[in-house]
């Protein structure tokens, strides 16, 4: 078993300050100045209220493992070689949930409601990606 | 109120093969058109509107399609909702006949994806979604995207991995008793807790097998139908939802089938306590026991139980998927198709040693795409008296 081999993320305009973001390691979320709803994943516009006063903020990175799954088989690339892994969606303390993997413990310590916090994987110097341990 | 009670399903057929390396999927599409329309006494030429979709077939099926079968259709849908799609297309062909846009419909479905190799169930990948760049890096594999849902629900409610191994047992032992089904050797809960765990709580016997394989449904008017050679099945109710959590607040636990098939009773008049039976996509077991939640069967939260003591089972209060369904029949990549054609073939009473006694309301329910990353759901009440 070894370490997943992330693949690269496609990135776009809506999604770029997202990734600039996890490059500097900060997880960066939207919030709409008009209506206050946080939206995650970025989008060019509030989906809450239409409006297009989209800002962007640091979350704390802090949350609870919402639910979880340990993957044994996955013939992808980046993923054959590290199961079983842990896919998971995370709810954040913003409110917004969003899927990811969980690291730094074994697979099966993982439990629904187990606090975690973001910690980001650098590929290549060019992008990292978010994941998260327990805290 | 029903959509129409002037629409009928007139002709179905599902292909025989389960593994089918010499053929195309359009091959397959246009044998299951053929046997369809010989099942209701219908000709090519008379088919106007025509449906279909895939997922090896190209953006543009439905066009393929015409081209094909050399037809020159007035009415067009490839609409594509993942599995549930010939469920919708059911409704949205009864639409166009009751808008008079068309008068003989075809939908049509074929797919070489067991021969092919294609990844379905367990196979990898990072399955389909709308932001992919959010999505790719983790790792979400088809199985893995049902599997956060099933260990959501045992968390909240108790659910045990029994519960679910209870709904692959008996669908394949329902499997045993049709013919045409690829996996009919029985098995038991421990079968099924002992073979492979493919994604937590997940096992191999918990997810549906791969096929090739399709399927064909026409559909008219009852005007049209009668006098043509089968007793037409009536479509009473229909109902389609999208579902995503990715955003706001939605809950795992929730699915589209909460909506679609709160519609489609409410157009049917109909309540679940008159359902005869149900065909029920069953991707993996999950599936089934949150659908039958959803669509008000039972609570939420109630899944477990209410799959247990022979409920679902042939003889039982409420039997699903009497012909073994994805879990042992066939899973061609979409299988909206086999729910719709199993439900017609149990309404006419042609089944022959898995046949629901007296049954004379069904109700049909497909699931696209993936259950905790976005999905699709697609819901039609069915009935035999016209």
């Amino acid at each position: 078993m070894s370490e997943i081999e992330h693949p690269k993320p496609g990135i776009d305009w809506e999604t770029r300050a997202y990734w600039e973001g996890a490059k500097r390691h900060e997880l960066i979320l939207q919030r709409c100045s008009s209506c206050a709803a946080i939206q995650h994943r970025p989008r060019a516009l509030c989906v809450s209220c239409f409006a297009d006063t989209i800002e962007y903020f640091r979350a704390s990175g802090r949350g609870s493992v919402y639910s979880y799954t340990i993957t044994h088989q996955n013939q992808s690339p980046g993923f054959r070689n590290a199961t079983p892994y842990v896919l998971a969606w995370v709810e954040l303390e913003e409110g917004v949930r969003l899927l990811s993997n969980i690291v730094g413990c074994s697979p099966d310590k993982v439990r629904i409601g187990m606090p975690i916090e973001v910690d980001f994987a650098d590929i290549d110097g060019e992008v990292a990606i978010p994941r998260f341990r327990p805290r | 109120m029903s959509i129409s009670p002037k629409t009928v399903i007139a002709g179905a057929y599902e292909h025989p093969t389960r593994w089918a390396p010499d053929k195309t999927p359009w091959q397959i599409m246009a044998e299951s058109a053929r046997g369809a329309l010989n099942d209701c006494g219908l000709e090519l030429s008379d088919v106007d509107g025509l449906f279909t979709a895939g997922i090896e077939i190209g953006s543009m099926a439905v066009m393929q399609l015409a081209e094909y079968l050399n037809l020159k259709p007035r009415y067009l849908d490839g609409t594509n909702l993942g599995g549930s799609s010939f469920v919708a297309h059911v409704a949205h062909a009864s639409a166009a006949i009751h808008a008079g846009l068309c008068s003989v419909a075809l939908i049509t479905y074929g797919s070489t994806a067991a021969s092919n190799a294609m990844a379905i169930g367990t196979g990898g990948g990072s399955g389909q979604d709308a932001a992919s760049g959010m999505i790719s890096p983790y790792g979400l594999t088809t199985v893995g995207g049902y599997a956060l849902c099933a260990q959501r629900h045992m968390e909240m409610y108790g659910t045990r991995s029994e519960d679910l191994a209870e709904i692959a047992v008996t669908t394949r032992r329902h499997a045993g008793l049709n013919p045409a089904a690829k996996m009919r050797t029985p098995i038991t809960i421990d079968d099924v807790l002992s073979s492979r765990i493919i994604s937590t709580p997940l096992h191999l016997l918990d997810c549906c097998i791969t096929s090739d394989g399709g399927g064909a449904l026409i559909i008219t008017s009852a005007e049209r139908a009668h006098d043509l050679k089968q007793k037409p099945v009536s479509v009473l109710g229909s109902g389609e939802a999208i579902w995503h959590p990715q955003i706001g607040n939605a809950d795992l636990l929730e699915l589209a089938a909460a909506q679609s098939g709160e519609q489609a009773f409410r157009q049917s008049g109909i309540t679940p306590s008159e359902i005869d039976f149900c065909t029920i996509y069953d991707s993996f077991t999950i599936t089934v026991l949150m659908t039958l939640e959803n669509l008000g069967f039972c609570k939420a939260g109630e899944g477990a139980s209410f799959v247990r003591d022979g409920r679902i089972g042939l003889g039982g209060e409420l039997p699903i998927n009497p012909d073994g369904g994805g879990l042992s029949s066939n899973h061609p990549g979409m299988r909206g198709v086999f729910l719709v054609i199993e439900a017609v073939r149990q309404l006419r009473g042609d089944c022959k040693g898995r046949q629901v006694d007296d049954a004379r309301l069904g109700l049909v329910h497909g699931t696209g795409g993936l259950l905790s990353a976005f999905h699709s759901g697609a819901t039609l009440i069915l009935g035999n008296e016209t």
